[in-house]
């Protein structure tokens, strides 16, 4: 039982680092809670256990990237120095860089003149630097190609994914199929019909709301754009074989028994509710979950004594020489923290009321933020400790 | 002191987590004061503004849900992009039931995600549409719309349309559209405001997100300072913690004296450890406050409330803007 959350199971992190069943971990939660900072944590915690651990991070604190050594962006994972290596295991990083991670997918899979018109292509420029999902869906991109290179090459037996800093949590799940379809939709595959050649297909499809529709876009677009689209999306197309395909595949690694999903959250009722968006979407996908971080909760150091019993003690004292004034102001703070914890164990009894069976390991706020391998060290203690 | 009676459009962005809805919807209460009408916008669909309110989710309508300290009212409006394009078309063609057919074959959601700037402009042209209704001085005006805004590392691209879109679209009614918004929320009508904890991350990305809105000749308002702690310690008590000289045996006695029933030893350590704790924290506060003080732009202190915000807590802090002189 959790001793922050009292019908809560435990999450035992240290059974989970160290199941060689288990090849990813993703951590996953709103913005805001610690994400990042905990996945790192869980990777250095791994590595120092003996696995061979890559951790993927999106946007790191610039502090936390310099003290791992990511701070530079190359899209390719390095190791970290600092790491205790005593137990055979070892941790490279990595920081997600968007653009150049879906510029290697073209360049990959097309020859150089072809991959040249694409990079080139105006739209391509916009999708691949602000299209809303795809930091996540290169996020999964770059965790398939790192999970395909470890099966090959051996080079690492876990990789920790952080997952970006979404609206809500779901969007990493959601935005890979997104833009799968979008690229391989209806609308998409008529408009670039032209440019693959004289007018196949689109007698067919074209119907009098599709010319309509494609007239009205071009109006208040201008039909440069659609040019654009067209010929990136037939570009692409011949290159490679669609993305739903792709985003289908890593969806489906996400399901292997070999992963496992940790969802963070703050002891606050948004990102609690997130949560649980995201664990009944995890169960709805039978996507394995291995439980719930709830990060920077409040405890206290003198747990027996309520905030009412504090407060009154505290009145008590308040009229008194300087002495007594310093122990009023000592059980005010306490009474404080007690309130603040109080509130925190009901919105988290709340999710477990819900969810009974997530297990649960809290994470105490601390006063000041990680920056280096100690702080995240401690992090992972703390993890593993409840 | 601010005095925003000019300031039609105000825009609240922050770092995730720091309270964006919550300032936002206590801005629009304090901004209605006194016989004034605001409308508060959410445009990201996470219906938080219904939550913090406790009404059904918003419709894309405009539907007053509170009223402002001496008759004021506060508007609120979730703008939903393929909504707002639908709109926007039907404006220029006369689009009948066009429009709604469009929409089941899912042409509109293709429009607003084919082009990325394309959803801001409409998200954004939305409340510049909104704002430009009391320069006509129409019957549906506001004095104020107030935008609940994507998080600061978004914000600047989110409001910089001119450049998204004539990336996309060099003429036609969508440039010409997005030079309106620009009109609007690039003029001292406009202003940006950025929540922020006192921690080292939400901080930097304030001081990031301000250089970033600074460089797209963004108008910067102001910095809301949110969930920050009454200091209960006062000065010199803080020093005595800091050098570690708290008189524990005392403070033990003088808490059990007072009807704490625990072993005066454990209360003792307990209640040191805490302050320990406390002064660790509001040090590092200090520390983020004066980070925040350099940027020399009006800071605006909101606290903490350790039993979360519901409709009461939004008029406690708009109150408390009041005080701080939020006019």
């Amino acid at each position: 039982m959790s001793s922050f959350v009292p019908n809560a199971p435990v999450l035992d992190l240290d059974s989970i680092v160290q199941d060689a069943e288990v090849h990813i971990i993703v951590c996953t939660g709103s913005g805001g809670v610690g994400k990042t900072t905990t996945a790192a944590a869980i990777a250095l915690r791994a590595a120092e256990h003996g696995r061979s651990v890559c951790v993927l991070t999106i946007d790191p604190a610039r502090r936390l990237a310099q003290a791992m050594g990511i701070a530079e962006l190359d899209n390719t994972p390095r190791p970290v120095a600092g790491v205790d290596t005593s137990a055979g295991g070892s941790l490279d990083a990595m920081m997600l860089d968007m653009k150049r991670t879906f510029d290697d997918v073209v360049e990959r899979h097309a020859d150089p003149e072809r991959a040249k018109a694409i990079l080139e292509n105006p739209f391509y420029q916009s999708l691949s630097s602000s299209f809303a999902g795809t930091q996540e869906y290169m996020a999964m991109e770059k965790l398939g190609q790192l999970h395909a290179q470890a099966q090959a090459d051996g080079s690492w037996d876990l990789i920790v994914v952080d997952t970006p800093p979404s609206r809500t949590a779901l969007d990493f799940l959601d935005a890979p199929a997104r833009l799968g379809s979008f690229l391989d939709g209806r609308f998409i595959r008529v408009l670039s019909a032209p440019a693959r050649g004289a007018g196949k297909g689109i007698g067919r499809l074209a119907s009098v709301g599709f010319g309509f529709f494609t007239s009205v876009l071009s109006k208040i677009l201008g039909s440069q754009v659609l040019n654009d689209v067209g010929s990136f999306v037939a570009a692409i197309d011949t290159t490679f074989g669609g993305f739903r395909e792709r985003a289908d595949a890593t969806y489906a690694l996400l399901k292997d028994s070999g992963t496992s999903f940790v969802v963070v959250a703050a002891p606050e009722s948004d990102a609690l509710r997130e949560a649980s968006y995201f664990v009944e979407r995890l169960h709805a996908d039978g996507m394995p979950l291995a439980g719930l971080v709830l990060n920077r909760v409040q405890e206290v150091s003198l747990p027996k004594v309520s905030r009412e019993q504090a407060l009154a003690a505290a009145e008590g004292l308040a009229e008194g020489d300087a002495s007594s004034r310093l122990v009023a102001s000592l059980l005010q703070l306490h009474a404080d923290r007690a309130a603040t914890m109080h509130r925190q164990q009901q919105l988290a009894a709340r999710f477990t009321s819900a969810h009974a069976q997530v297990p649960i390991t809290t994470v105490p706020a601390l006063a000041e933020d990680v920056h280096d391998l100690d702080g995240l060290r401690q992090i992972g203690e703390l993890l593993a400790a409840d | 002191m601010v005095n925003w009676s000019g300031t039609a459009l105000h825009v609240v962005s922050g770092k995730g987590g720091a309270g964006k809805t919550t300032v936002a919807a206590s801005l629009a209460m304090c901004l209605a004061r006194d016989g004034r009408r605001t409308l508060l916008m959410e445009v990201e669909g996470r219906q938080g503004i219904a939550q913090l309110f406790d009404t059904p989710p918003l419709p894309y309508e405009e539907r007053r849900i509170a009223i402002a300290p001496g008759d004021g009212e506060v508007w609120a409006l979730a703008v939903d992009a393929d909504e707002a394009l639908v709109d926007y078309l039907a404006s220029f063609y006369n689009l009948g039931r066009a429009g709604s057919a469009m929409r089941k074959m899912g042409a509109i959601d293709f429009a607003t995600t084919l082009a990325p700037g394309l959803r801001d402009v409409l998200l954004t042209g939305k409340a510049c549409e909104v704002v430009r209704r009391k320069i006509k001085r129409a019957s549906n005006a506001y004095d104020h719309v107030i935008i609940d805004a994507p998080p600061t590392g978004r914000i600047a691209q989110f409001l910089n349309v001119s450049t998204q879109v004539s990336a996309l679209a060099k003429t036609g009614p969508i440039h010409r559209h997005a030079e309106m918004v620009m009109g609007v929320i690039g003029s001292p009508q406009t202003a940006v405001h950025l929540v922020t904890l006192l921690e080292e991350m939400p901080v930097q990305e304030t001081i990031d997100g301000i250089r970033e809105l600074r460089s797209a000749n963004l108008p910067v308002g102001a910095v809301f300072v949110n969930m920050v702690r009454t200091p209960l310690l006062d000065e010199r008590q803080s020093a005595r913690v800091r050098k570690g000289t708290l008189p524990k045996s005392k403070i033990g006695e003088l808490a059990v004296g007072a009807g704490i029933r625990q072993p005066a030893k454990d209360v003792a350590s307990g209640l040191v450890q805490e302050a320990i704790d406390h002064v660790r924290r509001t040090d590092l506060e200090a520390r983020e406050q004066e980070r925040i003080d350099e940027l020399q732009l009006p800071v605006f202190t909101l606290p903490y409330l350790s039993q979360g915000v519901a409709l009461g807590e939004l008029y406690a802090l708009a109150e408390t803007m009041f005080d701080e002189g939020i006019r």
